[in-house]
């Protein structure tokens, strides 16, 4: 089911992880699944995360929000379960059983007591292997998402995100909602719901990670019986996106006290040999600290914002540099001229010594913070495998943020870092704003 | 959100997350602090937490916003730290901090590497009873709550919806008053408005420190008295008295219409009792109450009848929260499906409502919530923080350490009886404000 009060989704995830204590074993099922697991026996009970990679960008072209409805009505019916029957069954377990979507891949987390790992794994088993996905669970379910994109008409955060997906990658998928658009999921139908399931998952395109009370042998036995029944092969994944880096700012009207702005230009590769200090001189510019340089300039120094902040956006087929702040209608065009200037100013002259050291000194403390439980630890080590990190990842990365130095910062600054290529999508009634589009 | 407010208005309902009573180890210091720590050895790390028992609740009249305003000057300076300093301070040592306001308490929290600990542990003391403030600094401040209160209220239909609820719901208790404060109140909060607050309820003896990770009991006390030992108790703490509701004799409805609505919903909340110190078993049986109404979004008794059978809505919740110092509301949630308005959607929810005080709940269900709550002791001990946030928060409302341990065992020792007492106690609409938030039609212009 899809859920008009869950928790606001981030408009852009940065998901470098990890620990270095943290001992990651790489396991093999009998069948020949691969998987990473963090075994800890103190609390009995096992985190599971599967990741299927392509997610909502395998939608047919016309079939926009298909893998979204799919995704949403896994978890209502399977095999002799209808959705009742589904629900009543992981209640009775106290199994935690959650399905999602996004432009990347479709995403399984679960969490299950030991002394019910079995009839849990069955029944994510029956959800993957034998979803029902019968009429009136499809229609109920589309119900909400078309409940959902109603509300997110009249979301100027939601609409701001939309007109920068847009304009950043055109026709290509990452263009637009991956939840569709009210007449593109409108004419969904059950058998849309069922190609989207063929298409989005598959074993060609799995990551495994547990966390949790479980040896390597139980998992790997475990995931040949989750895993092994679905099919060999999905639909094909599709191809970079083309990023739109024309700068300037729009406006789309909207009423109320404030405006939403979203700010973006390119960003770079993680396996670019910059990315280390691409991430410092992020994290000097916009990042979520109060020392950050936008932060001090717009709402510490002027209290023209209540956060502001920006963000490396890492995608399988994109990467862009963005940012977000909200701010009355009369402060917009300040804030974003602001901004403007801190941009062509780090492009110009780079970053200091101090601050430098301080973003190095902050990045590889708060490092090993993230390790934070079970649940936590299976969800960053699916994601370091979604982005093609080696299991020894968390012992060299702060050696290469500390390898990091001033020359690199300037250097990378001055090749990021565009004034001329910076897009602001503005929605709302600001006062004084000069428009380019 | 950095430096933040608590809303959590439509929440559903926690089963509580308990923890281990032999991982919890609790200290009083002789200047009246309280001290919760928490033993979780699996990484090295640490989360100070320090919760005042002072909230928005607890203002003067007229003064609305001012807890959550001084929450945000907090991380202004001392006599010994320049402002920013603190929070500079904890990102140097590769850690993150932070605050939040709610009705009842004002709680400040730091993460970071275990071996820093004694470093947050002097910087939060320093700060309990030497703040500085500048007018420069409030000027700038009060500027961000403003927009605070622009970015998460005044532009978000559905806060300003929860505003209005709340105020219909509580004629003379400050509950009625937004944590963030009304807006003509707040452009006028000054730098002493501030400092007479803070200097009447930031102290020892009005505080709990929770300490939770990787740290041995006996090191945090050692710590705890080298830092917050020397700290002078105030002498004006008094206990709570807030001003307290009259006995409620009519329905109270309103329609609130927006243009950015695109979803109508309702919300009806009913006044509710909290939980007490040794006196948790009602709040208990409203906790397994909103479960079994609209706990579960597939097989719960609202979502069963209203979404399932009868079509008539796309989503249904219920919700209660008994953390809280003075009587609270137990809540219910819809959406109608397109085509059906909100009277007739409400009114079938009261048939269900009608029909389950009558018949009781499904044995079946009422099974699987204990087995639930069960299972969530467990699920809980993953999360250090989590089990520090319940210990504060209950230790700032008036619990005890054994009320947290013994709520577990409470919420399982809860009958069908219990439940259907508490129901029909509280569902009735007398006691109730019924809000309807339905969408504007947009003028021509826009």
């Amino acid at each position: 089911m899809i859920s008009l009060l869950r928790a606001a989704v981030a408009l852009f995830v940065f998901a470098l992880p990890l620990n270095a204590e943290t001992a990651i074993q790489q396991v093999t099922s009998p069948g020949g699944i691969k998987a990473w697991l963090v075994e800890d026996h103190s609390i009995p009970f096992t985190a599971l995360e599967l990741r299927f990679k392509g997610g909502t960008s395998l939608d047919a072209p016309d079939k926009r929000g298909a893998v979204n409805l799919m995704t949403a009505t896994l978890e209502e019916g399977a095999g002799a379960m209808d959705a009742q029957g589904f629900a009543a069954a992981r209640d009775g377990l106290a199994a935690k059983i959650g399905f999602g979507s996004d432009a990347d891949g479709v995403s399984v987390s679960a969490q299950f007591l030991t002394e019910k790992r079995d009839a849990s794994v069955t029944l994510i088993r029956e959800a993957l292997v034998n979803p029902r996905f019968d009429q009136d669970a499809v229609d109920r379910v589309k119900g909400q998402v078309l409940a959902n994109l109603r509300a997110s008409a009249e979301d100027p955060g939601k609409i701001a995100g939309d007109l920068l997906s847009a304009r950043s990658f055109g026709t290509h998928p990452y263009g637009s909602n991956g939840d569709g658009t009210i007449d593109s999921v409108t004419a969904l139908t059950r058998d849309d719901v069922v190609a989207a399931w063929k298409a989005a998952i598959a074993r060609d395109r799995i990551y495994v990670s547990a966390a949790g009370d479980i040896t390597p042998e139980e998992l790997g036995k475990l995931l040949d019986r989750l895993l092994a029944d679905l099919p060999a092969t999905g639909a094909p994944q599709p191809g970079d996106a083309t990023f739109n880096d024309k700068g300037g700012v729009k406006l789309q009207p909207f009423p109320g006290p404030t405006s939403v702005v979203l700010f973006q230009q390119g960003g770079i590769k993680f396996t670019d040999p910059d990315y280390f200090a691409a991430v410092l001189l992020n994290e000097i510019l916009g990042g979520g600290r109060f020392s950050a340089r936008l932060m001090t300039e717009v709402r510490e120094k002027r209290g023209l914002t209540y956060g502001v902040g920006t963000s490396l956006a890492s995608y399988d087929h994109a990467q862009t540099l963005v940012g977000q702040f909200q701010a009355s209608n009369e402060k917009v065009a300040e804030a974003i001229k602001v901004i403007q200037d801190q941009w062509a100013e780090v492009a110009k002259n780079g970053v200091t010594e101090d601050e430098l050291d301080r973003a190095k000194t902050y990045m590889t403390g708060a490092y090993p913070l993230r390790f934070d439980g079970n649940s936590n630890i299976a969800s960053i080590l699916v994601g370091m495998q979604m982005m093609g990190l080696s299991p020894d990842y968390p012992r060299t990365r702060n050696d290469r943020v500390n390898a990091v130095t001033l020359d690199d910062v300037k250097r990378v600054a001055a090749r990021l870092i565009k004034p001329d290529n910076l897009f602001f999508v503005v929605v709302g009634s600001p006062t004084n704003l000069k428009t380019t589009e | 959100m950095l430096r933040s407010l608590t809303a959590g208005c439509l929440a559903l309902a926690t089963l509580g997350t308990p923890a281990l009573a032999d991982a919890v180890t609790t200290y009083h210091l002789k200047n009246g602090l309280d001290i919760v720590v928490i033993e979780d050895h699996r990484a090295p790390v640490v989360t100070q937490m320090v919760w005042y028992r002072i909230g928005a609740a607890d203002e003067p009249p007229g003064h609305s916003g001012i807890a959550h305003f001084l929450e945000h000057l907090m991380f202004q300076g001392t006599a010994t730290m320049k402002a920013g300093e603190f929070s500079a301070t904890v990102e140097q040592n590769g850690g993150n901090d932070n605050a939040f306001t709610t009705s009842d308490y004002t709680a400040y929290f730091q993460r970071i590497a275990a071996d820093r600990l004694e470093l947050v542990m002097k910087m939060e003391a320093d700060r309990m009873r030497n703040l500085q403030l500048t007018e420069d600094d409030v000027t700038t401040e009060r500027q961000v709550i403003l927009e605070e209160r622009g970015q998460r209220t005044d532009s978000d239909p559905g806060a300003l919806f929860t505003e209005q609820r709340s105020a219909a719901q509580y004629l003379n208790h400050p509950y009625g008053i937004p944590v963030i404060g009304w807006r003509h109140e707040m452009e006028k909060l000054s730098r002493q408005d501030a400092l007479d607050f803070y200097k009447a309820n930031y102290a020892p003896n009005n505080a709990i420190l929770v300490v939770a990770g990787d740290v041995k009991p006996n090191d945090v006390l050692h710590l705890a008295e080298k830092t917050y030992g020397p700290l002078e108790p105030s002498k004006d703490i008094k206990p709570r008295s807030r001003p307290q509701e009259p006995p409620q004799l009519a329905e109270r409805r309103l329609t609130m219409a927006d243009e950015r609505v695109s979803e109508p919903y309702l919300v009806r909340t009913y006044l509710a009792p909290e939980r007490n110190a040794g006196d948790q078993k009602t709040a208990a049986a409203l906790t397994i109450l909103a479960e079994l109404l609209g706990g579960n979004p597939t097989s719960s008794v609202l979502a069963k009848s209203l979404q399932f059978q009868q079509k008539k809505v796309v989503w249904s919740a219920a919700f209660y929260d008994g953390a809280a110092v003075d009587p609270t509301t137990f809540g219910l949630y819809l959406t109608p499906v397109p085509g059906v308005d909100l009277a007739d959607a409400e009114k079938a929810m009261d048939e269900v409502l009608a029909k389950f005080l009558k018949d009781g709940p499904d044995p079946a269900d009422f099974d699987r919530i204990k087995t639930q709550i069960r299972a969530q002791e467990i699920y809980a001990k993953d999360s250090a923080e989590g089990q520090a946030n319940e210990y504060g928060q209950a230790l700032a409302i008036g619990l005890t350490v054994k009320d947290v341990q013994d709520w577990p065992k409470i919420l399982q020792e809860v009958t069908v009886d219990d439940v259907m007492k508490a129901a029909r106690d509280v569902l009735n609409r007398d006691h109730a404000v019924t809000g309807w938030l339905v969408p504007k039609a947009k003028e021509a212009a826009q």
